[in-house]
């Protein structure tokens, strides 16, 4: 087992290094086959030992590889947990990594970074594959970090564009920001369990459950809500969750296969799954669980709100990817962990696709991506076209559809979750779904549907893409569809997660809902009369009516309501806020410590009027040093005769 | 342990002596192509010389090991006494190996005088050896002090315009700040009769007495590093060396005022470094935050790393005084050492990527004769290769984990959690400034369209420019991704220097 785990890890990491050191020299196609072996052979053996973990035919795998550091009798170990949660990671990784990087032997084609990207995206896969398979706090945050590095890079791939160097800085400092938190809720995890290997402190951590601290004053806060938030606070960063959302669309300047991969499917998951993996410490504090609904709830229903008005075709994409990681974070909060995950699963299947479809149509329009300049795709595109309308369907959550089973269960956890805020919460994600069902068709039909907008030259030459792109297409669109009923039961109500998420009795709303419900179809004909399912309708026909019937409704709104149309293009003012407060405000700091402080002060006062001082009184001084011996003398004798006069006193 | 070969004492003279040679063969402009083989020749050797010291190494005992001691000035009870311990000998094995890097990075560019430069570093290699190796305190000052010499020529003769006013800089604030340690010495040598560092540990000393002492060392130490308020000696300086002095100045020079915490001021000194280590803190702390936005808004690439290095050094001074409070905050010693650990950790990872960032900046000036940041632009499109080691040695700089800018950082804020949740918190504001000022200047010299004309017609590395950053990015990454190989030697010393300083003098 530690061999294969081992390859898995391994294979993506050789693929990347070969494909960067020795780009130039194997070649084009040498980095695509090279990458794409690693990362086959990551999958193969990722699928495979998944089905010997599902199955139970192998225990959880939990071993160091190899000893890191040893100081202060703590030691660091890199190694592997390996656990159903870690095993259906594995494989959502490594095969949507693998569709990636199919897709884009297609769509990097002609960039002369084609060696550069393969390098990046295995790299990605590896550091990845760590981070999901870490048993420790040490290796979780190199792959933290090692994922944010590699998003930094491929943001700024196209690194001549001033928009996307702007955009990688932006997202590397925001998820630094989370990382902040991160490392000192790894250092307090560290203080009070001396440990950072996950056995030892979740095993410890019912001991501390009512344990305080005080570190503001006179308040005391328990030691468990300070951790879980400073560590939610990571995957705030990561999972793009609001405040620290800000990144995520701007990081959309990177190439459209990179944004399904890592800004859709897999690394700004991470916050989802660290989050459902320290499931024994969140519930331990009510409070954390709060405070991650809330956060959630305010992010699936907001940044859905400002998806309706944006004319980017991925950006469209990528507010839908934070309002659907604000249900994932609802779920967390909800004690429902299993649904978190397992819409992270549906999502990670659907949204891959959006985005890759979404890449299939850039290319076709020579890298157009403003929507108002598209229309009537339908007829070009047949195979992208359907595979997108199966990722619409699948992300507003239509009955049958993978995504109707994660997203109404998460709906269903929060409505029987007693957690303080659950009631705020439901209402947002109900809200959500209109609004999520609403700026998906108003894509769909604007994109695919109605008149052509281009000219007559795009048309000419627009086609359905090659095979390497829809194949990939087509091979997520089939998880889209069945992924979620085929998995529903066992995932959240059978034995699945058993000894791998801790859920605490009072708080098991995945329990009370599986009382409820029989079956996957007996929760399909609930879905059907919830209020849900008839808001995602709803939506769908308000964007087919105001999109295709009525499309002077959009702009009459736009004008009575252009107050709100200011607000959401403004984003709520986060950007601004930011740039004003933090980027501006940390120049004028440091321009006024340099200039003030250390010129002025230090070096004008201190250092170099200590030097005038000496060069003055040494002028002073010099006018004593006459050169005349009677001068001397003279002082000789004066000096004598205080010192005898003293002496005598 | 077994050999029989003074080893220390070929380190500290055989580089001296090199350097002579090296002088006196090239002198002058003759010669150049000889002297170079030859400072090769000699940097090689010593580095060679120098692995023994690890592989030889007995990593169960905090004694001095590789002693030599023989009498020097017996009237004064002064020896020439040289030995290594846990502390100073990865910093040895970092001079030599960051030497061989200069000679080479010196190679073809220094057209002026070349003998000279090379021989200058070759003394100063062997003058900075004794420094980390020399026992007996006078021993410690003669080399300390000798040291400023080379390094004053090197940035006097070899440096940019204003090179005289950062020298004289740059002396007077180093030389006033190691006056104060003299005397200290001198008082303990009056008081205890010895000026062996081993027996000042064990002097007695009232608490007042110790504060002053404390107090002389810290002015020493803390120039040396530098400590906030008296930095700014140090972008001065860098901005005016050539880069092979602002290389050993960053990677050695400032890791003498980390060593002189631990070798003097810790263990002579213990109960005033308990009353006054909150002073260290602070200052610590501040070279963190403030120094990390005064880094943010440098113009000149070479006062962006310089600033950049104080706050990375704040990381050592913070991690050497953690131990008070974590005993007062906890009750026991644990996580002490991982703090110690951390700084000297730091102090080496300083070494490899404040050294290869000097390097990247001197890539870029040889070509450009500039060091101003607005003048670059879109590097990358032209130097690819160059780029991709300059991005790798930032991401090293802003302490992401698998380099080794990761390893202490983190081990000083996990020992600083242990100490006071919000010592931690305000080091850990690293992450997020050093990221800033580090990448937003990545950004802007390597990224973008092709700034201008002359950034248009940049080469890539030459051969000899990859061999010395491809070796530092081995070092850089083979530390951040097992660092356990340096950390264990250090075991032992941290653990005794420990023990040693919860003992009250009083």
């Amino acid at each position: 087992m530690k061999s294969l785990y081992l390859a898995i890890v391994l294979a993506p990491l050789i693929g990347s290094v070969i494909a960067g050191l020795f780009g130039r020299k194997i070649g084009r196609a040498g980095a695509h086959w090279v990458t794409i072996t690693g990362v086959a052979v990551a999958f193969a053996c990722s699928a495979y030992a998944a089905l010997q973990v599902f199955s139970g035919a192998w225990p959880t795998f939990n071993e160091g590889i190899y000893t890191w550091a040893v100081s202060d009798s703590f030691k660091f170990e890199v190694g592997f947990l390996v656990d159903r949660l870690t095993a259906l990671m594995m494989v959502v990784v490594t095969f949507v990594s693998l569709m990636v990087h199919i897709y884009t032997i297609g769509y990097m084609r002609d960039d002369p970074g084609y060696q550069r990207f393969f390098c990046y995206i295995s790299l990605f896969t590896f550091s990845m594959l760590m981070l999901v398979m870490s048993n420790n706090f040490l290796q979780l945050f190199f792959g933290w970090e090692a994922v944010g590095l590699v998003s930094y890079l491929l943001i700024g791939f196209w690194f001549k564009r001033e928009s996307a160097i702007y955009a990688n800085l932006k997202a590397f400092l925001v998820n630094r920001v989370g990382d902040f938190g991160f490392l000192l809720g790894i250092a307090l995890v560290l203080h009070y369990f001396n440990s950072l290997d996950y056995a030892d402190v979740f095993a410890a951590a019912p001991l501390l459950k009512d344990m305080t601290i005080n570190i503001s004053g006179g308040t005391e806060w328990s030691l468990m809500t300070v951790i879980c938030i400073l560590l939610f606070i990571g995957a705030m960063g990561k999972s793009a969750q609001v405040p620290l959302h800000v990144w995520l669309p701007d990081s959309m300047e990177g190439p459209t296969p990179i944004s399904a991969l890592i800004h859709a499917a897999t690394m700004v998951t991470a916050g989802i799954f660290m989050v459902a993996r320290m499931s024994p410490l969140y519930e331990l504090s009510e409070v954390a669980l709060s405070v991650v609904m809330i956060i959630g709830a305010v992010t699936a229903f907001f940044m859905g709100l400002l998806g309706i008005i944006q004319n980017d075709i991925k950006r469209v994409v990528a507010y839908s990817t934070l309002s659907q990681l604000g249900y994932m974070t609802v779920a967390l909060g909800a004690s429902a962990y299993a649904a978190g995950i397992f819409h992270l699963m549906t999502h990670a299947f659907f949204k891959a696709l959006l985005f890759l479809a979404a890449g299939s149509v850039i290319v076709a329009m020579h890298h157009e991506q403003d929507i108002r300049r598209m229309g009537g795709l339908k007829k070009y595109m047949p195979i992208t076209y359907w595979t997108f309308l199966i990722g619409t369907l699948a992300l507003i959550g239509f009955p049958g559809l993978s995504g109707f089973f994660s997203k109404d269960s998460i709906i269903e956890a929060v409505r029987l979750s007693s957690i303080p805020g659950a009631g705020f919460a439901y209402l947002l994600v109900l809200a959500g779904v209109f609004v999520t069902a609403f700026y998906s068709f108003r894509l769909f039909f604007i994109v695919f549907h109605g008149k052509p907008r281009f000219d007559a030259h795009t048309a000419e030459h627009l086609r359905e893409s090659p095979p390497v792109i829809t194949v990939p297409l087509i091979l997520l669109a089939i998880p889209s569809v069945f992924i979620g009923a085929v998995t529903f039961e066992p995932l959240l109500f059978g034995e699945f997660f058993r000894g791998v998420i801790f859920v605490a009795p009072e708080h098991d709303v995945l329990a009370a809902m599986g009382e409820g419900i029989h079956g996957m179809m007996g929760f399909l004909l609930h879905g059907l009369l919830g209020p849900a399912f008839w808001l995602a309708i709803a939506g769908l026909f308000a964007a087919w009516y105001i999109y295709m019937q009525r499309p002077q409704i959009a702009a009459a709104t736009k004008e009575r309501f252009a107050w709100l149309y200011r607000l959401l293009d403004r984003k709520y003012g986060f950007d601004d806020f930011n740039e004003v407060v933090f980027a501006d405000g940390s120049r004028k700091l440091g321009t006024f410590l340099w200039k003030v402080t250390d010129l002025k002060i230090i070096d004008g006062v201190l250092v170099n009027g200590t030097a005038k001082l000496v060069a003055a009184s040494a002028a002073r001084l010099r006018h004593l040093q006459t050169g005349y011996l009677y001068h001397y003398a003279f002082s000789i004798i004066i000096g004598v005769a205080v010192i005898l006069t003293l002496a005598l006193i | 342990m077994s050999s029989d070969l003074p080893i220390l004492s070929l380190l500290i003279w055989l580089p001296i002596l090199g350097g002579a040679i090296v002088i006196a063969v090239g002198g002058g402009n003759r010669n150049a192509s000889s002297a170079r083989w030859l400072s090769l020749f000699f940097s090689v050797i010593a580095l060679w010389l120098s692995i023994p010291l690890y592989t030889q190494f007995d990593t169960t005992t905090s004694a001095m090991q590789f002693v030599e001691k023989v009498p020097w000035i017996e009237t004064f009870n002064i020896y020439y006494h040289l030995g290594v311990d846990g502390f100073s000998m990865p910093l040895i094995l970092l001079t030599t190996f960051s030497t061989l890097l200069v000679v080479l990075a010196g190679w073809e560019v220094i057209k002026e005088k070349p003998a000279q430069y090379m021989g200058a570093f070759l003394i100063m290699e062997g003058l900075m050896i004794g420094v980390f190796a020399a026992l007996d305190s006078v021993l410690f000052y003669v080399f300390w002090e000798a040291m400023l010499i080379p390094m004053f020529l090197i940035i006097g003769i070899w440096g940019g315009p204003r090179r005289i006013y950062a020298t004289v800089k740059f002396f007077l604030y180093t030389f006033l700040g190691s006056v104060f340690m003299l005397v200290a010495l001198i008082y303990m040598y009056i008081k205890g009769g010895s000026f062996a560092i081993l027996d000042l540990h064990t002097l007695p000393l009232s608490l007042t007495e110790q504060i002053l002492i404390f107090l002389a060392f810290l002015i020493a130490f803390a120039v040396k590093i530098p400590m906030w308020p008296v930095h700014t000696w140090l972008p001065d300086a860098h901005v005016e060396a050539p880069t092979g002095g602002s290389v050993i100045l960053a990677a050695i020079m400032l890791k003498m005022g980390g060593y002189g915490f631990v070798r003097f001021s810790l263990p002579i000194t213990p109960d005033a470094s308990m009353t006054l280590d909150w002073l260290v803190i602070l200052l610590s702390l501040i070279a963190i935050i403030y120094i990390g936005f005064v880094a943010l808004v440098q113009e000149d690439l070479k006062k962006l790393i310089a600033y950049s290095s104080i706050a990375h050094m704040g990381f050592v001074t913070l991690g050497f005084f953690l131990l008070f409070d974590i005993m007062e905050a906890t009750g026991q010693v644990r996580g002490a050492a991982l703090g110690i650990e951390g700084a000297m950790v730091q102090m080496v990872s300083h070494g490899f990527i404040s050294g290869a960032l000097f390097l990247c900046v001197g890539v870029l000036y040889d070509r450009m004769h500039t060091r101003r940041i607005q003048d670059y632009g879109g590097v990358a499109n032209v130097m690819p290769v160059f780029a991709a080691f300059a991005v790798l040695f930032a991401m090293a700089n802003t302490g992401l984990p698998g380099t080794s800018g990761f390893v202490g950082e983190f081990m000083v804020i996990l020992s600083a959690m242990k100490a006071n949740f919000w010592i931690a918190f305000a080091a850990a504001t690293t992450l997020i400034i050093g990221a800033g000022y580090t990448l937003w200047m990545v950004k802007r010299v390597f990224f973008g369209e092709v700034g201008n004309e002359r950034v248009a017609v940049l080469t890539d590395l030459n051969k000899r420019e990859f061999l010395i950053l491809g070796l530092l990015a081995i070092a850089v990454l083979g530390l951040g991704v097992w660092p356990d190989p340096l950390l264990e030697v250090m075991h032992a010393s941290v653990d005794n220097l420990i023990q040693h300083v919860t003992q009250s003098k009083i």
